[in-house]
């Protein structure tokens, strides 16, 4: 089977797990950026497999995770104006806000649906003029080209009562924020594959330079992680910090050039709050002047609303990788996918849920 | 948008006294000539037996010697028509093979329809004769029924409600004790098929996110499959059709009714390659989705070959595989080895699966 099998082989799979083992002198700590990676790392067991030699430390790449918990209650007072029909990817509906989630305000009557692109809430725009559709815009650079793709149409068709939420946040201040923080433990990146696919690698390059610190660009399938496990061990190994690309088949120097070029119009960079992390400078995307017209927060007003955490949620030690999902003292007690108290144990790819669905609130060795 | 053949509502001709009223209408179930009407040109011809066709308010069955299972479910599956099948076929297979389940040859069924005012009587009509053959196919009777009309806009167009009830041939005593608290340590899990043709069929036609592939419901009666295993009855420990929730819901709930762990094999599980690359895409996994025509069987190990074998004999069996084992660890736990070479937890799901952002 094309792209999944052969990314897959168990054998394969061994084989390089046994050349890392080989490779270091020493254990590493290494970054997987993505929460995509994140969930195939624990749902493949690939961290089980280098127990020991690497430890890997689940990033921040988690776009549902990141949105602040006030983006959230925004969302959710948008969404229960009467008229508004909210369009929202999946996993966003059961992210909690201060003291609700989205299924939770469609069940009390608001027009709530769930998309599968940003275009089909311009669809649902233009086949009810009489409505405002809002879409929730959210995500890393991978998501962002759809996103500006709805707004320019939105444009270009003076689709009027559409408008989106926008919370797009980038992946390289977030490296430099954890780089930054003098509890890093971080000795290399695996960077996210389908952000580089639109961004290609040349933003990497300063930060290899300023943190000698290797980063490479990596897939999500089980091979493709393990594969960029091996090379950033090499590259540690050898003290050759450097940007090297795992994921040949997806990404190239350049990335998706048009792609860029619509961003660049649509999007302008903008001060971003993370969830768990706080306030990072220049990293993410508001809707630029030419596009404001269509910025949800400022149609509806709701600009103004602050949310506080719940104190016992470390999430923002988990998305640094100060602290793993299974050892947050909430983990699997307060906090469960049921009841989450932050959205890393909400979201499919967040560190917490994965931990807690792959079971890592019972240890390993009384499985095997 | 999928390409599946819808079935031939255009042409299909409605019977004189129906003609002058294609849709249902609030008359249509309120016990009068309207009722009536639907009764004996849509409900009698679909399922014709000669136990309905007494028209008593109740059916009066004899039913053979044995402990007798019975089972109920409700049918709101959208869309209506699908690949591989509609809410007709569903609500006779699903009810028989939850009676299968119990070990017991599924004899008889009732059915309750819940009607939107509006609803094409074309469609209606389509759906009974799916029941209809469905019913055939499994060898069973639907004796008994009763038709609602709720308004328009509180209902989606057609819900049905099955029950049904089966014996437990006293041939063989024994299958009687099939249950899910009756997996025992070192028992082997074997499963008839692949997992998640119906969910992602399902999928694939839903709203706002039609995507082309040739998967098909695999919506099936199991009473052959499992009549081909009764002669094993003493050494089959559980029974279980892995519906909603799909295939990791029913082993979890073996596990924790059985108190025994039980650790599969993912390398081991039939997956076709449509539904592996469907679930991919939208960020889900095979063993949570729906199937509709499969079960999962705990077996005596020393049998579990010679089941196997004898599972792939009936056509709903021909992809059986061994998957794994019941375990004395990790007691109330599924847990799965993966492909490569590491261990997962699979817990219950808590609601259904949403796809993923990216």
């Amino acid at each position: 089977m094309k792209y999944l099998d052969e990314f897959r082989d168990g054998e394969l799979a061994q084989r390089l797990a046994r050349e890392i083992r080989q490779s270091a002198t020493q254990p590493w700590a290494i970054m997987e950026v993505c929460g995509g990676q994140t969930h195939s790392i624990v749902r493949n067991g690939l961290d089980q497999l280098l127990n020991g030699i690497v430890e890997m430390i689940h990033g921040p790449g988690c776009p549902v995770c990141v949105t602040p918990l006030e983006l959230i209650d925004k969302a959710l007072k948008i969404a229960s104006v009467p008229g508004v029909i909210f369009c929202s990817f999946g996993d966003m509906l059961r992210v909690p806000g201060s003291h609700m989630d989205l299924f939770r305000v469609k069940a009390e009557g608001a027009d709530v649906r769930v998309v599968y692109s940003p275009l089909d809430a311009l669809r649902i725009a233009r086949q009810n003029p009489g409505n405002q559709v809002v879409f929730f815009g959210i995500g890393f650079e991978t998501t962002a080209p759809a996103n500006a793709m709805a707004v320019y149409q939105a444009k270009v068709h003076q689709i009027m009562n559409f408008s989106m939420l926008v919370s797009h946040v980038l992946v390289p201040p977030a490296i430099s924020a954890i780089m930054d923080s003098p509890a890093c433990r971080v000795q290399a990146f695996l960077a996210a594959g389908h952000v580089c696919s639109v961004m290609g690698y040349r933003q990497y390059n300063p930060l290899v330079e300023k943190y000698k610190v290797p980063i490479v660009i990596t897939g999500f399938e089980p091979l493709d992680l393990l594969e960029g496990i091996r090379r950033a061990v090499l590259l540690l190994e050898a003290g050759t910090p450097q940007v090297n690309n795992a994921y040949e088949r997806a990404v190239s120097f350049e990335g998706n050039l048009p792609a860029q070029k619509l961003l660049s119009e649509v999007f302008e960079i903008a001060d971003r709050t993370w969830r768990g992390i706080g306030k990072i400078p220049s990293s993410g995307w508001r809707l630029s002047e030419a596009y404001r017209e269509f910025d949800a927060e400022l149609r509806f007003a709701v600009s103004s609303i602050r949310a506080e955490e719940s104190p016992l949620c470390h999430s923002g030690e988990v998305l640094q990788g100060n602290l793993k999902p299974n050892e947050c003292p909430g983990f699997a007690k307060e906090c469960t996918p049921r009841h989450p108290l932050g959205a890393t144990m909400v979201s499919t790819e967040g560190a917490c849920a994965a931990y807690y669905n792959y079971g890592r609130f019972v240890p390993v060795e009384s499985i095997q | 948008m999928s390409s599946f053949t819808q079935p031939d509502l255009l042409n299909w001709s409605c019977p004189l006294p129906l003609r002058d009223c294609p849709l249902i209408v609030m008359g249509h179930g309120g016990g009068g000539k309207l009722s009536s009407e639907l009764i004996e040109h849509i409900f009698v011809p679909s399922f014709r037996n000669a136990d309905l066709e007494v028209m008593a308010d109740s059916s009066v069955l004899t039913l053979p010697p044995g402990r007798v299972a019975f089972s109920t479910d409700s049918y709101v599956i959208q869309p209506l028509f699908f690949p591989g099948g509609c809410i007709g076929d569903l609500a006779v297979n699903g009810t028989v093979n939850d009676i299968c389940m119990s070990g017991a040859k599924p004899l008889y069924l009732s059915a309750g329809f819940i009607l939107e005012e509006g609803f094409p009587i074309a469609h209606l009509a389509a759906i009974t004769e799916r029941m209809g053959a469905a019913a055939r196919a499994a060898g069973v009777a639907i004796v008994t029924g009763d038709t609602k009309v709720v308004e328009k806009g509180h209902g989606d167009g057609c819900y049905i409600n099955t029950s049904g009830i089966g014996v437990i041939s006293t041939a063989f005593p024994s299958s009687g004790l099939i249950g899910p608290s009756q997996a025992r340590p070192g028992d082997t899990v074997i499963l008839s098929g692949t997992i998640g043709d119906h969910g992602m069929a399902i999928m694939s036609v839903r709203d706002g996110l039609e995507f082309e592939t040739i998967l098909r419901s695999d919506t099936a009666p199991l009473n052959g499959l499992l009549e081909s295993l009764l002669k094993f009855a003493p050494h089959l420990h559980c029974l279980r059709d892995p519906t909603r929730g799909g295939l990791a819901s029913s082993l979890n709930e073996i596990a924790y009714q059985s108190k025994v762990g039980i650790l599969i094999d993912e390398s081991k599980l039939p997956i076709l390659p449509d539904v592996q690359s469907a679930c991919d895409l939208l960020g889900m996994d095979p063993v949570y989705v729906a199937n509709e025509g499969k079960l999962v069987a705990i077996v005596e190990t020393r049998f579990a070959e010679e089941i196997l074998r004898a599972m792939r004999t009936s056509p709903y069996g021909q992809n059986a595989a061994i998957i794994g084992v019941v375990t004395a660890q990790h007691v109330g736990i599924l847990a799965a080895k993966t492909a490569m070479g590491g261990t997962r937890v699979i817990p219950m799901q808590i609601g259904e699966q949403i796809p993923r952002i990216c």
